[in-house]
């Protein structure tokens, strides 16, 4: 199980500010994300970014269970 | 409050800040400036509401770890800074309340100066950080929000 970050929107979004799923790729994850919290979470995902461990990631990256994915919408911090 | 011992000091927390206590911490026997910025909440919005407050949500762990890197990157762009410090607050912040502090402090003011400026508008630009505007009646997240920016590509 990889471990999943949904902040801000997302978090509001999904409802849960974290959660876990079961996939090799960071698209695979995101895909279940979707199944799992449907529509509205699906419009915040397409206009964020997603890092893993920290760094910037792309879908097609590979994700164990020790890795940490974050799903971050537009900032307003300050 | 702890003093840190070292010079750089990033924290994000759910209590109150105090530009005072930074500006304490940040002066240091070699320098001759210390600069602190605060940022303060305030009454007016892109959506025309009467804010009375600022809620605002992060992971601390992702959020602390960019501050970090923002901080080496004004010290490789400002090699003569001494303290630096960033503190941005988390959870409901009042009108009127700092919501981030700013602290640098360097030989000679002018460093103070830029390193001060580019720290707050580097911490806005490339720190995952959310803000929902909070009225009477109503609350939505602020309409400010742009994508996060790397830190070197500012």
């Amino acid at each position: 199980m990889t471990r999943v970050l949904l902040l801000g929107p997302a978090r509001e979004a999904a409802g849960v500010a974290q959660d876990e799923f079961d996939g090799d790729t960071v698209g695979e994850i995101l895909h279940s994300a979707v199944d799992r919290y449907g529509a509205d979470f699906e419009r915040v995902l397409a206009v964020s970014q997603i890092w893993v461990n920290g760094n910037p990631a792309e879908l097609t990256d590979l994700v164990g269970p020790y890795d940490e994915i974050a799903v971050l919408p537009p900032i307003s911090g300050g | 409050m702890n003093l840190a011992p070292n010079l750089d000091w990033v924290f994000v927390s759910s209590s109150p800040l105090s530009a005072d206590e930074l500006c304490k911490w940040a002066t240091r026997p070699n320098c001759g400036a210390v600069v602190t910025f605060c940022g303060t909440v305030r009454n007016t919005s892109t959506t025309g509401h009467d804010i009375t407050s600022l809620e605002y949500e992060t992971d601390v762990a992702l959020a602390e770890a960019r501050l970090a890197e923002v901080v080496g990157e004004a010290r490789s762009r400002w090699g003569e800074i001494g303290a630096v410090a960033v503190h941005h607050r988390i959870g409901t912040v009042e009108l009127g309340e700092i919501t981030v502090v700013v602290a640098v402090s360097s030989p000679h003011r002018q460093d103070a100066f830029e390193a001060a400026k580019y720290l707050i508008d580097t911490v806005k630009n490339c720190v995952p950080m959310w803000k929902r505007e909070v009225w009477e009646g109503g609350s939505a997240w602020s309409e400010e929000a742009h994508d996060i920016v790397s830190v070197r590509k500012r």
